[in-house]
């Protein structure tokens, strides 16, 4: 995001008077909500807020903000996003993208943008599936997920795209789900880190791989399978109508996370960690938690920000610019060079 | 030393009007530097000139191998040069493969002038000579100059304290020296030249003057008798003026620094590095202060799309590369033509298909700049014709962008990249500005509310849709690949809409007023038109005006405007009774001339990865016209 006036906005300031077109009961519009929910909070101003996506059904997303909105190619809205922000860094820049789009065929612009640390929120929506080609397997797809292109179930093995995103040196990392309450919270957090903010959300293709977050994303049991992460607070679950009876301690001798009974009085002398969103290696571990046996983490896993690539761009061009003046005249005449002004046209230098 | 003079008689003007010398080396050897100053000392000397560097892809390939020649030429007079000539009158050999590779090339009773020291049991051996061809009589129809520069450099540096392997990196510079005195130039230029990048390094500088001055000495006090003579080659008329030399890839790079100026844009050039196109990043990288910014990419799509972002978001957006780049690029053009934004895509053309001829010309990428996406996707395309005549294309190509909205690809080629000609600097103010315009309200009809409303696809007279960078308050709006709605933008599928959307993106190029094509030489109507494009210019030039000067009827016609043509080529090429395109390809343009047209254009190809040479452009004008 970027410092700017905060001005006065309702969510139906920011919706278009185009008809949407996902699936009923897509968990797209969950998001929309969610996003069209946020962005009044942020006081943010729609004439300088830019929606920018590739290709799948999660890259319709900016004909639906009353933004300005780029529907690019497969897999490339990063790299555009990119030219939109050195060309105007006062821009606010949203990235949607989804599993196939930002992981499989725009995978290199995706570590790029993210090792470059251009500053923009970046949505990627991850279904586990292709949606828009109707239902193949795509890189999130756990193994064995049957679909017309694997018919008897894929055996490729699945990506982790917070994994991925952290390897590429991203300096925020959230997670959140479509129908989640909480996922507003996720993306102000975004919105505030200065530089690439990676978050992946969990969404529910109806048509084509329903429900396949239920294990933790269902409401009933969620509690002991969802792990909120925020900073400064214990990592402890559980049901929240009994109150937290687990948290995530740290197993010293073989240096991974293991799962405690605590509550909120006693989770100091049960171990429990404390979250640190600029503690790189832990965030490391949480991302890698295997689900079954530990919950899932969600919220802002990593948060450390780091200078900008724009920034960088603005203070090389200030530094290599110093004492220098534009002069066509003199630049195109620059180098050796040498006159001819006698009548016969010899050079006299 | 060993001299041989030619068995047969030659010519031997000592006052020449054009002279052609090949430095020819290992890659290793420093010969495009070498070549590169002895251009620079020619064109300070008031000679025109044009060069041909003709380098391996392989940065060091193994020495003293045959694929690892290097070799500059240059050809400079007294007189207009078009070309970098036909056949060297002067090769410079510094060891046996250079002398293998570049031997047929050279004009009978040439000057060769090899260092000896480099032609070893060993350097024989890996150049496939079973023995020496300086001693086995081969060379009897050349002048020959025989000696060990290897030597003479390494005693003309002993001073320095210099390993030999150091002293002997000095052996270009011995041999440039020489050249300076065979052509009568100052050194001074090249001590600078050598004082300024040895800045740090004062010893070596001191150690490469010293064997410039050595080599330059050796020619003047060598008791010499036989082939090596100086010549003076006397300087060229031209139009008065500042000059300077420049090669295609400055000319480009200093064209959109101008064309962006012109449309009072910052630029935005967005590249990744590829043979031989990288030059134009690297100019336009230190160039800064004139509101550039360039980005290296990841890959070739990623330095498209972000060239797109930020044409969308008000710079002016340009991308560079050769063929394989510009293929990987389709799908991006594709993107700008539907959003309708202004692009500029450079492509320096080399060898193909594939990786193909890296370091090598050609200009097999005709069809692909002109049809070479999916869709009906029609792109201008703007053809510069030789190093100086790129700036202006440049420009063309930036106004043609800006003003119609719309992607535009400039062809050049890896000869024109890399060869230099003098330029005649022309006057900024000279040019007429285009300002681009950006919307800054809404430019609708009122809604039922009384409402203004927002068009991002209406279109003006020149069928051109509004600029609308995001940040404009109250313009928010939505673009994207998928066929726009007629005037809204919306997403639109229906089947009228699409028809009327191919259409006004056809005619919109279509309508691009172009200038009408003249006739560069010869008159309007008769036997024959060669009619050329990109960097045949030389060649064709010269050949079509020595024919003339031999009484045929023949024209030459150069066409820059690719697509759309200028609207009188047609009738033009009707009114004579040949048409020959000559093209380094196996016929693209002739096929789009007969399709546009229906004329019988006749196709002259070469695919060597070698420009033409005058004398088969003579052939085929004398063989069309019999």
């Amino acid at each position: 995001m970027n410092e700017m006036t905060k001005i006065e906005t309702t969510l139906k300031d920011w919706e278009t008077d185009q008809e949407v077109r996902w699936c009923p009961g897509c968990g797209d519009y969950a998001i929309l909500k969610a996003v069209q929910r946020t962005l009044p909070q942020l006081g943010a101003n729609p004439s300088n807020t830019c929606f920018i996506s590739g290709i799948g059904c999660s890259s319709r997303f900016p004909y639906y903000m009353e933004t300005y909105g780029f529907h690019t190619i497969h897999g490339r809205a990063p790299a555009i996003a990119t030219g939109v922000k050195l060309a105007n860094p006062d821009l606010d820049v949203w990235l949607v993208t989804g599993d196939g789009d930002g992981l499989s065929i725009g995978g290199n612009h995706m570590l790029h943008v993210l090792r470059r640390n251009v500053n923009m929120q970046i949505m990627l929506f991850n279904n586990e599936i292709y949606g828009l080609t109707k239902g193949q397997a795509s890189p999130t797809s756990r193994v064995g997920t049957r679909s017309p292109s694997t018919p008897i179930g894929s055996y490729d093995r699945p990506a982790n795209p917070c994994a991925f995103a952290l390897g590429a040196g991203a300096r925020f990392i959230g997670r959140g789900f479509d129908v989640s309450k909480n996922l507003p919270d996720v993306l102000k957090a975004a919105h505030a880190h200065q530089g690439a903010a990676f978050i992946e959300i969990f969404q529910n293709c109806i048509v084509y791989n329903k429900d396949v977050f239920d294990d933790f994303a269902a409401p009933k049991g969620a509690g002991d399978r969802q792990l909120w992460l925020e900073h400064g607070k214990p990592m402890l679950f559980g049901d929240p109508k009994t109150g937290f009876d687990k948290g995530i301690a740290l197993d010293r001798d073989a240096l991974e996370l293991k799962v405690v009974d605590a509550t909120e009085e006693n989770w100091e002398e049960a171990g429990v960690l404390v979250h640190d969103a600029t503690n790189r290696s832990v965030a490391h571990m949480l991302i890698e938690m295997p689900f079954g046996p530990f919950p899932m983490a969600l919220g802002v896993l990593y948060d450390d920000p780091r200078p900008t690539f724009e920034g960088a761009v603005a203070d090389e061009r200030a530094r290599a610019t110093v004492g220098k003046q534009a002069n066509l005249a003199k630049l195109l005449g620059s180098g050796q060079t040498w006159t001819v002004d006698d009548k016969e046209g010899h050079p006299t230098d | 030393m060993a001299t041989q003079a030619a068995e047969k008689p030659h010519s031997n003007s000592q006052q020449p009007d054009a002279v052609v010398v090949r430095f020819a080396g290992d890659s290793g050897d420093g010969m495009q530097l070498t070549g590169g100053q002895f251009t620079l000392s020619t064109a300070l000397a008031g000679n025109d000139l044009a060069t041909f560097p003709d380098f391996p892809a392989e940065i060091r390939a193994p020495q003293g191998t045959l694929f690892g020649v290097s070799a500059f030429q240059i050809n400079f007079g007294s007189r207009e040069i078009n070309t970098a000539g036909d056949a060297p009158d002067v090769l410079v050999a510094m060891n046996p493969a250079a002398l293998k590779v570049n031997l047929s090339a050279l004009k009978p009773g040439g000057l060769i002038i090899a260092d000896t020291g480099e032609f070893t049991k060993r350097n024989l051996d890996k150049a496939k000579y079973d023995q020496s061809p300086i001693d086995d009589g081969s060379l009897a129809k050349y002048d020959v100059l025989a000696f060990d520069i290897s030597a003479l450099t390494i005693e003309a540096v002993k001073e320095f304290g210099l390993g030999n392997k150091d002293a002997l990196r000095s052996k270009n510079m011995w041999t440039l020296g020489l050249a300076l005195w065979m052509f009568d130039r100052d050194r001074e230029p090249i001590r600078e030249w050598l004082r300024a990048k040895f800045k740090n390094k004062p010893d070596i500088a001191d150690a490469n003057i010293a064997a410039l001055d050595a080599g330059h000495a050796y020619g003047e006090t060598a008791e010499l008798s036989g082939p090596l003579k100086q010549l003076n080659v006397p300087a060229t008329p031209s139009a008065p003026g500042l000059y300077r030399t420049i090669t295609g890839a400055e000319s480009i790079s200093l064209g959109l620094v101008a064309g962006a100026q012109l449309a009072e844009l910052p630029m935005f050039f967005g590249g990744y590095p590829i043979t031989p196109a990288s030059a134009i990043l690297h100019h336009l990288a230190r160039l800064k202060e004139y509101n550039v910014t360039t980005f290296q990419a990841e890959d070739e799509i990623a330095a498209i799309c972000a060239a797109i972002g930020a044409s969308y978001a008000g710079s002016l957006g340009v991308t560079s590369s050769s063929g394989p780049g510009i293929a990987l690029k389709g799908e991006a053009m594709g993107l700008a033509i539907m959003t309708e934004l202004p692009l500029v895509i450079v492509n320096s053309q080399r060898g193909g298909p594939s990786t193909g001829l890296p370091t090598k010309t050609e200009q097999s990428d005709l069809y692909q700049a002109i049809y070479g996406r999916n869709g009906d996707a029609p792109i201008p395309v703007v053809s510069a014709s030789s190093p100086g005549d790129a700036f202006e294309c440049a420009i063309e190509a930036c106004r043609i962008a800006t003003q119609y909205m719309t992607p535009v690809m400039l062809l050049t080629d890896g000869y024109i990249a890399n060869a230099a000609e003098p330029w005649l600097v022309p006057d900024p103010a000279s040019f007429t500005p285009f300002p681009a315009k950006f919307l800054d309200a809404k430019n609708g009809p009122a809604n039922e509310n009384g409402d203004a409303t927002l068009l991002p696809y209406k279109r003006d007279e020149k069928g051109a849709r509004p600029w609308i960078k995001p940040g404009t308050p109250d313009l928010m709006h939505r673009i994207g690949g998928i066929e726009k709605a007629v005037d809204t933008g919306h997403i639109d599928y229906s089947p009228e809409n699409h028809q009327a959307m191919t259409d006004a993106r056809q005619q919109k190029v279509l309508g691009i007023k172009v200038p009408d094509q003249e006739v560069c030489l010869g008159g309007e109507g008769g036997k024959l038109a060669v009619v050329g494009w990109g960097s045949t210019y030389g060649p064709i030039h010269q050949a079509v005006g020595r024919m003339r000067a031999k009484g045929h009827d023949v024209s030459h016609i150069h066409v820059r405007h690719i697509w759309p043509l200028p609207a009188n080529l047609g009738d033009l090429l009707k009114s004579y009774d040949k048409v020959l395109v000559p093209e380094m390809n196996t016929g693209q343009f002739k096929t789009v001339l007969r399709d546009q047209y229906l004329v019988d254009a006749q196709p002259l190809n070469k695919t060597s990865g070698q420009p033409f040479y005058i004398h088969e452009l003579e052939a085929a004008i004398e063989e069309a016209l019999a």
